[in-house]
């Protein structure tokens, strides 16, 4: 594989960049392999990235039923945080931050981690209370937290809306400095660069349309381009999962819903931080290319729509305009929607299944795309030694049943309320 | 925009109503027996069909009632709505 780096750029330079290799390749697939992960978003190639890496597992295939990094890893607003308080979270979470601030290097692609810092905006004294609870828990747990006051916050976001007139006046915050942003595409191109170098093939336009088991024991998948023989398969589809448990008589705690994002026209650097607004239902950061990226609640009713509509576009802007006023002369650049695979306490299920030789990883809800690391990491894990690892083990999906679920929010199976 | 039939108002924009979630769970009747799993499955397990759902709206800023719908997942096309205590008139 070609390294990249500024000699490599000099060079092609004088062959006006026709004669780069192709980043990965576009293979027919094989009628056996080792392992066939299912969804070539951010996970699935993560996953391939380590088990390849990791445990030297490279007879594997990624099924795409599009293309790679057209799912929700080229759909969310980037953004990377681990300032969770419940134990199982903190540690995955802050696993994955670690893999974040040395991702580029490791993948030789540059996924443009930010450390920018994420600040959550407080409203009330009670608030303030909660943050410094939270702040405390993600300390004890080694992860970076600050309390913010007021007066912090007017030197940090001076545009935003500081009266005591408003309706949510800001008391202060809860900010993790580490949190930030990373380029999506980046990370996806760049796990698949290097899946791929390492002899995963991987297959776009290849949709699994049934599963062969025979005496609880996955035999192969069947696609769109014929049947392929796995010894085991790993299932990273995201807001599609039901469908595919649905061929596994899996029935699952996911709900489908379409959450939406937008941005705005690009502007000079304004905004240097993450910026969440809950109280307003909104939250902001804004690209290197200057645009505002903005984001909000899910539209609230079950979708597989990858696209939604105007009323809850208009309702995150709105509380968007309440913090920051001054974005109220942006023009709207795109919106769009992604399908999220909304969980009943609001965190991931990553586990083995009662099928031998399937594994599941989903439930992401809205914070799948910071986990990409630590998620194909654990995930690698599970699918190469059939066993869950520490960290994702209380990602399992027996909790339903146990009571032992991870509910972050306190929301209750009501995934469209949180 | 949806356009949502309310069964007492006729059609009104999706502003004024607020989404109850799968219309098809029924919750185990009082003092019934039934095994824990049973429970599980009630409160935390989903058919989450894509295409045809069955689920509960609530006209939240009208005339305020229940009422069930039938609309598909993937293109939201609403084909029928109807009173709580009716079935769909497909």
């Amino acid at each position: 594989m070609q390294k990249y780096s500024i000699f490599s750029l000099v060079k092609n330079a004088f062959s006006n960049h026709e004669n780069w290799e192709v980043a990965w390749k576009d293979p027919e697939p094989k009628s056996e392999y080792d392992v066939v992960i299912v969804g070539g978003g951010g996970h699935g190639l993560a996953t391939a990235y380590y088990l390849a890496k990791e445990h030297g597992i490279t007879n594997v295939a990624i099924l795409e039923k599009g293309w790679i990094g057209g799912g929700n890893v080229g759909r969310n607003t980037t953004i990377l945080r681990s300032n969770y308080m419940f134990d199982a979270n903190s540690h995955f979470y802050e696993f994955g931050m670690k893999q974040w601030e040395t991702l580029s290097q490791e993948l030789n692609y540059n996924v443009m981690y930010s450390p920018r810092g994420i600040i959550n905006l407080a409203h009330s004294d009670a608030q303030m209370n909660a943050y410094a609870r939270r702040g405390n828990a993600m300390r004890l747990n080694g992860i970076d937290a600050v309390l913010l006051g007021r007066e912090d916050l007017k030197k940090m976001i001076p545009f935003a809306d500081f009266s005591d007139t408003c309706r949510f006046p800001i008391h202060g915050g809860l900010m993790q400095p580490r949190g930030g942003t990373a380029r999506h595409d980046a990370v996806a191109w760049g796990y698949a660069r290097q899946a791929d170098a390492m002899g995963v093939d991987i297959i776009q336009n290849c949709e699994v349309t049934g599963f062969d088991v025979q005496n609880g024991k996955v035999q192969g998948v069947q696609t769109s381009r014929g049947n392929i023989k796995a010894k085991k398969v790993g299932l990273c589809v995201a807001g599609s999962t039901t469908l595919l448990a649905d061929m596994l008589n899996m029935r699952l705690p996911i709900e489908a819903h379409v959450l939406q994002a937008c941005v705005s026209e690009p502007v000079k650097p304004i905004l240097d931080h993450v910026v969440t607004f809950g109280a307003g239902h909104f939250y902001c950061s804004q690209s290197d290319k200057g645009e505002m990226v903005m984001g909000g609640d899910l539209d609230g009713y079950n979708s597989y729509a990858q696209r939604g509509n105007m009323p809850m576009i208009q309702h995150v802007l709105t509380g968007g305009l309440a913090v920051f006023p001054n974005f109220s002369r942006l023009k709207m650049l795109r919106t769009w929607g992604g399908i999220m695979d909304m969980s009943m306490d609001g965190s991931p299920i990553i586990d083995k299944t009662h099928i031998d030789g399937v594994y599941l990883n989903c439930g992401w809800c809205y914070g799948g795309f910071k986990a990409t690391p630590c998620s194909g990491w654990v995930f690698a894990h599970t699918i190469a030694k059939n066993e869950v690892h520490q960290l994702n083990a209380e990602f399992n999906l027996n909790r339903f049943h146990t009571g032992n679920i991870i509910d972050e929010k306190g929301v209750g199976p009501k995934p469209w309320i949180g | 925009m949806l356009e949502i039939k309310c069964p007492y108002c006729g059609k009104r924009s999706q502003n004024e109503f607020s989404y109850g979630g799968d219309g098809t769970i029924k919750r185990p009747a009082l003092g019934e027996e039934i095994s824990t799993k049973d429970w599980d499955d009630f409160v935390y397990f989903r058919d989450n069909p894509r295409g045809k759902h069955t689920e509960l709206w609530q006209h939240v800023s009208g005339c305020r009632q229940w009422f069930k719908a039938s609309r598909d997942t993937a293109t939201h096309e609403i084909f029928s709505t109807c009173k709580m205590n009716e079935d769909f008139n497909e």
